[in-house]
């Protein structure tokens, strides 16, 4: 058997037929192959978040996730998110509004995991801080700065910008319930 | 990391024939343990057989009131399941008390069962570890335990299980449902995972080529207060440094019924079935819930940098099984400044 396969990775729209080695990674078929270079490479292992994406639309480790095993999937990266009239994703706006970042290093990985937050607050997932006697199941999670910082808890920021970041999410998630 | 071939099973017997053709052959879930360790050099299968797509993604409610989840599930759905939520609580909160949003949305079912020690040494391919490379030593027992087993360790091995959805599993009662190629099996969880003995190389009673294919809550735990905390490093991402699982069935001030396990002390989820049988029939105090797990941690034997764990862990389960036997009493406790356990 060939340690080689045929992928198919649909990335931020456009579909993409590579031929890699079974062990590469989705983050570095983004990176070495696409040249998408948004997602970053940070520990490699899992735990600091920096190579998070959106894989067929949840967040997810791109450096745990081998491209062979996600064939067929439909990848965001932060270069694909969704733009509004100033060529910016209302998270991204945030973040230069709040200052959330220094080095920048982690922030494409910050910006895809609060997409997923939001999304799964808004789809009824609990947290760890999440109140026994809070909403009823399925229904949304108001996204208060203890729930972010919790559901954020993946993605480490060297820059410890934390305070800053949590408020740029709280201007996009509050935008989001008000709206 | 080693060079390997890849195939994606479509059911599960075909899953099981795959993994037989090929002696170093590991199946592939969410990858989020078995990638790593691959990348570790710990882990070096030359054959991946994935079935994160088998179609076994489901939570279903059985005939008798019970609970049947999909091997595939993934840890963020599981933990969101509105029955999970609403019948079996301890499930849903020991989930999210483990790892981060990003790894729960790729972690299966299966594969947290099966996940292996976060031990330094088992991780670390340049030392020995007689889990990962039998009877080449075990440095920790000297080493770096800080993080490890109290209960239940060997000579060879004092490595503990990392996780947190086990030790729930172990007090709901769970059986976990398995396929080799003889065919379909049932052990309870309990039993699933092993203490290291002689053999630490051996995490599961799992034979060659099993899958597991699912999990079965039973119906008796189903709806009773239950209820899970953990003890860590940091307030998130972290693993465990004791936890404790609890379901707890009181009536009129007398424990009609108990299950109580721990995480973080042992090669297993701990189950403390001799506080459960001191508890049993007896008055639902404070005074009595400490003697029993005062009883029951009883049988550990600390390491030289991991005492501490003892109280930890008496101090979580003591304070749990009380807030679930009177949950307005400790409602009025907020301020207790012992409360050290979130």
């Amino acid at each position: 058997m060939p340690h080689t396969s045929e992928v198919m990775l649909h990335v931020n729209g456009t579909p993409h037929r590579l031929t890699l080695d079974n062990r590469t990674t989705v983050l570095d078929a983004l990176r070495e192959h696409l040249r998408l270079t948004g997602p970053k490479k940070g520990c490699d292992h899992g735990q600091c978040g920096a190579c998070t994406v959106l894989l067929d639309g949840r967040r997810a480790n791109s450096c745990l996730s081998l491209a062979v095993a996600h064939s067929g999937a439909r990848i965001t990266t932060v270069e694909g998110l969704p733009r509004g009239t100033d060529g910016l994703h209302p998270l991204q706006q945030a973040f230069l509004d709040r200052d959330g970042f220094q080095c920048g290093y982690c922030t494409p990985g910050q910006i895809c995991s609060a997409l997923g937050v939001i999304a799964e607050a808004a789809g009824g997932h609990p947290s760890h801080v999440t109140a026994a006697d809070g909403p009823p199941p399925g229904e949304p999670v108001p996204l208060t700065a203890d729930e972010i910082r919790e559901r954020m808890s993946g993605n480490i920021c060297r820059c410890a910008a934390y305070p800053h970041i949590v408020e740029a999410i709280e201007d996009v998630a509050g935008a989001a319930v008000t709206s | 990391m080693r060079s390997f071939t890849y195939e994606r099973a479509t059911d599960p017997a075909q899953a099981v024939a795959l993994l037989g053709h090929h002696p170093s052959a590991r199946f592939l879930g969410g990858g989020t343990n078995l990638v790593d360790l691959m990348k570790l050099g710990v882990e070096t299968p030359g054959h991946l057989v994935d079935i994160a797509r088998l179609p076994l993604d489901r939570v279903e409610e059985s005939a008798d009131g019970g609970l049947l989840i999909g091997a595939t599930v993934r840890n963020s759905d599981l933990a969101a399941d509105p029955a999970v939520r609403t019948r079996f609580p301890v499930l849903s909160q020991a989930l999210l008390a483990g790892a981060s949003g990003q790894l729960r949305n790729s972690a299966t079912t299966g594969g947290n069962l099966l996940q292996r020690t976060r031990c330094p040494y088992f991780q670390d391919i340049t030392k020995p570890c007689n889990k990962r490379r039998p009877g080449s030593g075990c440095p920790a027992r000297e080493g770096a335990h800080r993080d490890l087993a109290v209960l239940g360790h060997s000579e060879s091995c004092v490595a503990t299980h990392p996780s947190d959805m086990a030790v729930a599993l172990a007090a709901l009662g769970a059986d976990v449902l398995l396929l080799g190629p003889d065919g379909e099996r049932t052990v309870p969880l309990t039993g699933f995972h092993r203490l290291p003995g002689d053999a630490p190389e051996k995490d599961t009673v799992l034979l060659p080529g099993e899958l597991v294919t699912g999990v079965r809550l039973p119906a008796s735990a189903a709806g009773l207060p239950s209820a899970y905390r953990k003890a860590r490093d940091r307030a998130s991402y972290a693993f465990a440094l004791a936890s404790a699982a609890v379901v707890l069935d009181v009536r009129d001030g007398v424990v009609r019924d108990v299950r109580l396990a721990f995480g973080g002390l042992a090669h297993k989820p701990w189950r403390a079935t001799t506080a459960e049988a001191a508890l049993r029939g007896g008055p639902a105090t404070a005074a009595a819930f400490g003697h029993a797990v005062e009883t029951e941690l009883a049988a550990a034997r600390p390491l030289r940098d991991n005492g501490f764990k003892v109280p930890m862990a008496r101090n979580l389960a003591v304070r749990l099984l009380t807030e679930l036997a009177d949950p307005d009493a400790s409602a009025l406790d907020h301020t207790d400044p012992r409360r050290g356990d979130r």
